[in-house]
């Protein structure tokens, strides 16, 4: 199967601020020291207690160092991955040297911490925890990547399910195989909906689902709701993320037809451009104030779900033309390895 | 019992007529009429003097709760079912002002119950139900010769607070609206501007704002579709060209 994410973890650099982060790097300056005083002493209690008194300074130093990291987090943030290492490493080497200082200074007769050691000492520990930081986002970027797709599963409104449903009964008296065919529209769509929709999906497959859904609108809104497809030009084969299609159709009846009183046209466009599938959606716009925020939110769900899967080599635009509203949605062309016999040959050009 | 089923999906109507078929053994049920939008459903109330109307709240244009409160304005109201498919914010409300309401799809067995105890709403109970679901108005209602007269708001110029009433004008018309300026400004804000304590213009409408001559420096506004200027107090001069900027 097609690899589920474009994204490689990306190189994100430790947040200091954050308490798992810290209680980490407390952890391995006292277990370095820990081993570093025993290694210098001669017995065993000797060495705890050189540890102790050493603890007392490197303490300090470590929560001066900490808080730095976590001041100039933000600011780090910014730079770009490697010289936000660079800077990271720079300030852990650089505040415990000067803290040790400022240490010797302020309590001259305590146990000496050498500056020089103390740099060299933190750079190595900051290293090392770097290093550990890196590997442990590796590992965990995927799992937090799916349970972000998870999270950002698009959700069927409830007023659409509970209007489908009375459209049925409508139907059942007077219309009983229309009805049969709506119940089988539905619970079409219901499948896909609590599918776990991690994996891409093919245009071709998600066309099926916008046209069951469509199915069902039409009998609800009847002559209001006039649906025009362009997909003659569209690689059935090409891979999306699932329900991304069929939530934007649903905002564009949403908030393009059911508030109007005139009777409305919602277009789809979808077509293949070079290595680029392009998925233009239509719908007037209604000035009726009264369902707008739900829309923002939608889109940013699927923005953020192409994200996911294509890192930036996906975009959503969405823009008011007149008295058309449209969502505009290019993504890489990528195809499934083995294709079902199913499929249609991919269109050239 | 004369009723009339308000909704924009025609589907919905149908089945709500084949329950009331069915409910109809155990209650003598006329359906006196069928409307698809707000508009239509007032006029239906006038013609036809149902005693009950299930109405949709939500409806493209004039909504079920603004029909029911411009019903309030007719010397006969009838009693009113809300009905709905979803909408966990307005049935809060319902509950709580004990508002008659079904949830779609309808079953006969309530609908009988809703039907029998079917009750008058009045404003406040209107108001609250009106915050659950907040939406300005498209219309102002007014009654006339005991007849609803309806304005849009889009046709409005002004606003003006008189002594007791506020003043509505249109391009033809001039009519007198028991409502407060404030309520009118809180639910209009969108489309309409304060230009002076007593004054609300359509933002649509403001052709140009200028500055009178005279002994002291003053300001106006002219709007499409009025010859004389109206004036802008000086306190709302300020915000007026921060907001048309």
């Amino acid at each position: 199967m097609q690899s589920k994410n474009h994204n490689n973890p990306p190189g994100v650099l430790p947040n200091f601020c954050h308490l798992g982060t810290s209680m980490r790097a407390i952890v391995a300056v006292e277990a370095g020291s820990l081993f570093a005083a025993l290694a210098a002493s001669p017995d065993l209690s000797s060495g705890l207690a050189l540890f102790a008194e050493r603890s007392m300074l490197i303490q300090p130093a470590l929560l001066l160092t900490l808080l730095a990291l976590c001041l100039a987090g933000s600011l780090l943030s910014r730079l770009a991955y490697a010289s936000g290492l660079a800077a990271l490493f720079l300030i852990a080497t650089a505040v415990p040297s000067l803290a040790s200082s400022l240490l010797n200074w302020l309590l001259p007769d305590s146990q000496i911490l050498d500056p020089v050691q103390t740099a060299a000492f933190g750079a190595t520990l900051a290293a090392l925890l770097l290093i550990y930081f890196h590997l442990r986002g590796k590992a965990l970027s995927p799992a937090v990547t799916e349970a972000r797709l998870q999270a950002l599963q698009a959700r069927i409104r409830p007023h659409f399910l509970f209007n489908s449903l009375n459209a049925v009964l409508s139907l059942v008296r007077s219309d009983p195989r229309r009805a049969e065919r709506a119940l089988e529209d539905l619970s079409e769509l219901f499948r896909a909906l609590m599918r776990e929709n991690r994996d891409l999906t093919t245009l071709k497959d998600e066309i099926e689902l916008t046209r069951a859904y469509l199915g069902l609108e039409q009998l609800r809104l009847g002559e209001r709701l006039t649906v025009v497809w362009h997909i003659d030009k569209m690689p059935p084969e090409a891979l999306i993320p699932p329900l991304v299609i069929q939530p934007l159709v649903e905002n564009a009846i949403y908030h393009g037809i059911e508030p109007s009183r005139q009777p409305g046209e919602v277009s789809l466009n979808i077509y293949r451009s070079g290595d680029a599938v392009h998925i233009v959606i239509r719908n007037p716009y209604a000035k009726d104030g009264s369902h707008h925020s739900g829309n923002k939110l939608a889109l940013a769900n699927i923005r953020e779900r192409l994200a996911l899967h294509f890192d930036l080599d996906a975009t959503l635009k969405s823009q008011l033309m007149g008295a058309v509203y449209q969502v505009h949605i290019t993504l890489p062309y990528t195809r499934a390895p083995k294709p079902t016999s199913s499929l249609a040959p991919a269109h050239r050009g | 019992l004369r009723l009339l089923i308000v909704d924009d999906e025609a589907p919905a109507r149908r089945r709500l007529r084949e329950v009331l078929d069915d409910c109809g053994e155990n209650l003598a049920l006329l359906v006196v009429g069928e409307a698809d939008n707000g508009l239509d459903a007032l006029d239906h109330v006038q013609r036809e003097q149902p005693d009950a109307v299930l109405l949709d709240i939500r409806m493209p244009g004039m909504d079920g709760i603004e029909v029911a409160q411009h019903m309030q304005k007719l010397t006969r109201t009838p009693a009113v079912i809300f009905t709905t498919a979803y909408d966990s914010y307005a049935c809060q409300a319902f509950e709580v002002n004990a508002v008659d309401y079904l949830m779609k799809p309808v079953r006969a067995e309530r609908l009988v119950a809703a039907l029998t105890k079917a009750r008058h709403l009045n404003l406040a109970m209107l108001d609250a139900l009106r915050q659950a679901h907040p939406k300005a108005r498209t219309h102002l209602s007014l009654s006339e010769k005991g007849r609803l007269k309806l304005v849009p708001v889009d046709e409005v110029l002004y606003f003006k607070a008189e002594l007791k009433y506020v003043t509505v004008k249109t391009a033809e018309h001039e009519y007198l609206l028991e409502e407060s300026l404030v309520k009118l400004e809180t639910e209009f804000g969108g489309q309409f501007l304060r230009i002076h304590r007593n004054c609300l213009v359509a933002r649509s409408k403001i052709d140009q704002i200028g500055k009178t001559h005279g002994t002291e420096e003053a300001h106006y506004v002219r709007l499409h579709g009025l010859d004389e200027p109206l004036p802008v107090s000086r306190r709302q001069y300020s915000q007026i060209r921060e907001l048309l900027r």
